[in-house]
């Protein structure tokens, strides 16, 4: 693994100028610490993924199949045909620049190649010098490149150094979005075993044990009796969730994050916390255990492999309707993809609050919603019997996540809900937020270990936001509703910003909810004094 | 040098037109001939490119969200930034069209030493795009009194809207001025931001500006400094119009430039990324409604996927359920 450069030095290091040489001519230096290895044979082969085979990404050789630009090229012809959006993504780009340094890990960076206008030019450039008369003709010149193997390594580091998060595609006048482009671009380069263990290895394991981390169901069971564990001990209250129950009103699905590394697994002990409160008719599947979906990032056909399960599992156990706890690009899975990957879910019924009656219309389709939604539905009606003094010491910030903000518009319930159980709640700066709001650096796969120089760089924007209300106003507490933010903000904060903590939103609900028989508390989830006055 | 070729084969196009008619007499060809085919080739070249794009799918429903979704009824939605209904799309799409909203959101980052970010707001280049295109457009509406007879009175009125603050005379068009400004900046821009210079491509980005910098140029030239006889000129678009050619006689050559290069223009429009102006209606992040939980869509690819079953996961680790008591299917 590559040293950990200090902080000074990379802040140092960026320089926005681009260089004199022309990018078509600037050769790919690929840099350890800024990139991921590469798939292993088992994982490809988990998933009958093209190309098996051991390879390294420093290697000369990339052991490619021999006609390896011709599976390129048809792929992209293929892709032109069913991709309405890469066709036009291809043909209208302007090259304005507006989107140029909308890019965290441009401005992390300063690698003009990771403009996101660049970073899809690497592959329109391929476009216009094969599939173009005028490119084919005038080459260079009218801004076509013929598909070499530096090109194609070019490809791979760049296309894994995009974490999808769309930001660029907010500020394109012409919604051009670099994220699809790279959805694409990697679909190609899966073509030829061409992926990052990272994703490979996750995907293979959602595929064969339901969820990316490879829990087994009795790993599962046995994570959860922990968490069960530390509950009644803090709290006084055994917690009793099923598993795999027929005949259950609601399907809870989340990402297996959330059962394994704090704090991933507070926002966990949150859910369970919850549900047992509110006594819903629930069950937990330990075949569809995972929320998260690691196909996405390799390709179409395999997202939409891990995706049937959820469905699949919910129409075995004859639930009504589904939950989804807090994940990012599980939620643009959801939102964009899923009922048309694996509807109609005509066996379900759509959304109706047991508690409180809301019917959840926005989900009408899907019969999914989102545990934001339901608990700020809850908060709203009065259901919940919140002491938002136990999280006084806390002063929060929310972070959105990039998929659930871009991919899905959901900004407000969870805003609604940290008000209602914190008492100190601070945003950061406009442009950071939102529909604008900064990756935490380590999206769409890529919070490997072996790339953490890319993540600290990529997160950096990120990093100076929550910089900056720490400063302003003493903020101590990122909350999100994403596992991987959960998983790739704490590293990050300690870094960019030390004395920031990450935390679920669900987390900071449960620690606030006053519970029937609970015995009085004196520590929060993560056994930390809560403050006098909360108890 | 990315900007010197450019430059140069636009020369090269206004010398041709100068020496072909002036030297060479081809008014038969700059005339009639050229424009017949550019009009021919930018018609069926546009349909063709919206066509082609129209053929492939959109499987997915994929629109960027750029503001709260429609979810709990006390929770107000943004109707045209993350449009719930095929309505707020369509606002949305009149939005980006005519006021190029996603530009006008644009902001510059800067990283100072703190270390810290600042995001400036960064409206120049949206006023300048939004300046030049309605410019251009004005631009053309008003060409439109040379091909109607008589002319109708909104085209009037635009004209003299256009021209109202009766500068000079001829009047001073305003569009005309805002064309060239707005032209002028968006090159000077490409050249010396250093980010999108390095970003700009020779032909696909400098080509067209020099070009329709060219066009303007001339066409003011020949309205307020050689004048050129308006109603032989009327006469001979006319006269295209009904396909009995006219070549108006006696007019400055000045005229057969602005034309040929409107040509060129033309010719070139259908195979370059000017084609963005067709393309915007049809871009999938913007132009559908965010309401995937709520209808169903329909991807026509769409096929049978090889999946892990229950059963077989079931078959793995029955044993291992059964240890901790999670139910199973089959004992
Ligand atoms: S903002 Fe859009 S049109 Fe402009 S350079 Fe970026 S992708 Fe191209
Ligand atoms: S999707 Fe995100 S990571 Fe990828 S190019 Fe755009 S801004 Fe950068």
């Amino acid at each position: 693994m590559a040293k950990e450069p200090k902080p000074q030095e990379i802040i140092s290091q960026i320089n926005y100028k681009p260089p004199q040489k022309s990018w078509m001519n600037l050769p790919v230096e690929r840099k350890e610490g800024m990139f991921c290895y590469g798939a292993k044979e088992k994982s490809l082969q988990t998933v009958d993924f093209p190309n098996p085979r051991t390879w390294s990404v420093l290697d000369e050789d990339w052991k490619l199949p021999h006609n390896w630009q011709e599976i390129v090229l048809e792929g992209m012809a293929e892709r032109l045909k069913k991709y309405r959006s890469f066709k036009i993504f291809m043909d209208i780009c302007v090259r304005c620049g507006a989107c140029a340094d909308k890019c965290h890990y441009f401005l992390g960076t300063g690698d003009p190649k990771n403009m996101p206008v660049l970073r899809a030019e690497l592959l329109r450039s391929v476009y216009r010098g094969n599939f173009k008369n005028i490119g084919k003709v005038l080459g260079k010149l009218a801004g076509g490149r013929k598909l070499t193997l530096d090109v194609l390594k070019e490809w791979w580091y760049y296309f894994y150094q995009c974490s999808e998060c769309r930001r660029c595609s907010v500020f394109c006048p012409y919604g051009i979005d670099t994220a699809e482009i790279t959805m694409i671009a990697r679909e190609l380069l899966n073509l030829l075993g061409l992926n990052i263990e990272w994703i490979a290895g996750p995907a293979a394991n959602c595929y064969m044990k339901g969820n990316h981390l490879g829990l087994e169901p009795h790993t599962i069971k046995n994570s959860i009796d922990f968490l069960l564990d530390e509950i009644e001990e803090k709290t006084g209250v055994r917690v009793s969730p099923t598993f795999n129950r027929k005949g259950a009103e609601i399907l809870f699905v989340t990402p297996s994050g959330d059962l394994f590394a704090d704090p991933g697994t507070y926002t966990c002990m949150g859910y369970l916390i919850l549900f047992h409160e509110l006594g819903l008719d629930y069950t937990w599947s330990t075949y569809a255990s995972e929320g998260g979906n690691f196909g996405f990032f390799t390709s179409m056909e395999l997202a939409k492999r891990l995706n049937t399960k959820i469905y699949a599992e919910a129409k075995r156990l004859g639930v009504k309707w589904i939950i989804g706890g807090e994940c990012g690009h599980m939620w643009r899975v959801i939102n964009q993809y899923m009922d048309t990957w694996n509807g109609p879910a005509d066996f379900l019924e759509v959304p109706i609050s047991p508690i409180t009656g809301t019917k959840f219309e926005n989900a009408k389709s899907t019969k999914m919603i989102h545990i934001s939604e339901f608990t700020a539905d809850l908060i709203k009606h009065g259901k919940l019997n919140l002491n938002p003094k136990r999280n006084d010491h806390l002063k929060v910030t929310f972070h959105d996540s990039c998929n659930v903000a871009r991919g899905m518009g959901m900004f407000e319930e969870p805003r609604y809900i940290i008000k209602n159980v914190c008492p100190h709640f601070y945003e950061m700066p406009e442009d950071t937020i939102r529909e604008k709001t900064f990756c935490c650096g380590s999206g769409s796969g890529l919070n490997a270990s072996e790339n953490m120089e890319l993540r600290l760089r990529g997160g950096l924007p990120r990093a100076m936001a929550v910089k900056y209300v720490q400063e302003q106003y003493g903020v101590n507490m990122l909350a999100c509703i994403c596992a991987i933010d959960r998983a790739a903000l704490p590293p990050l904060m300690n870094y960019w910003v030390p004395g920031v903590d990450v935390t679920g939103v669900t987390e900071l609900v449960a620690n606030a909810l006053v519970m029937k028989g609970e015995k009085e508390r004196t520590t929060n989830l993560r056994g930390e004094e809560l403050p006098n006055i909360a108890k | 040098m990315k900007v010197l070729l450019p430059l140069l084969a636009v020369i090269i196009l206004v010398l041709l037109a100068y020496l072909g008619i002036e030297t060479a007499n081809l008014h038969l060809l700059f005339g009639v001939i050229i424009p017949y085919l550019a009009i021919f080739i930018f018609i069926v070249g546009v349909l063709w490119r919206i066509v082609r794009w129209a053929q492939s799918p959109v499987p997915f429903r994929i629109p960027t969200t750029c503001g709260q979704q429609k979810s709990l009824p006390w929770i107000k939605s943004a109707c045209f930034e993350n449009p719930a209904t095929g309505i707020g799309a369509i606002g949305r799409m009149v939005l980006e069209i005519l006021l190029f909203r996603s530009l006008f959101r644009n902001t510059q980052t800067q990283l100072k030493q703190g270390p810290y970010f600042l995001h400036l707001e960064e409206k120049l280049l949206w006023l300048a795009a939004l300046i030049f295109h309605w410019s251009f457009f004005i631009v053309v509406i008003r060409h439109c009194r040379l091909f109607i007879e008589p002319v109708p009175s909104c085209i009037s009125l635009i004209c003299r809207l256009d021209g109202f603050m009766e500068i000079g005379s001829p009047v001073v068009f305003l569009s005309g001025v805002g064309l060239l400004a707005g032209i002028s900046f968006l090159l000077l821009r490409r050249i010396l931001s250093p980010k999108v210079y390095y970003i700009s491509l020779p032909i696909a980005d400098y080509f067209p500006l020099l070009l329709i910098i060219a066009i303007a140029i001339s066409g003011i030239l020949m309205r307020y400094f050689v004048k050129v006889d308006v109603v032989s000129l009327k006469a001979y678009t006319l006269g295209l119009l009904r396909f009995q050619p006219v070549i108006p006689a006696d007019v400055n050559v000045i005229f057969y430039i602005h034309l040929f290069l409107v040509c060129i223009l033309l010719i070139y429009f259908p195979f370059s990324k000017l084609v963005h102006m067709g393309g915007i209606f049809l871009s999938p992040t913007r132009n559908l409604a965010n309401n995937n939980r709520m209808k169903r869509h329909i991807n026509p690819w769409n096929y049978p996927v090889k999946v892990h079953t229950y059963e077989e996961y079931e078959e793995h680790y029955r044993e291992r359920m059964k240890q901790v008591g999670i139910p199973v299917e089959k004992d």
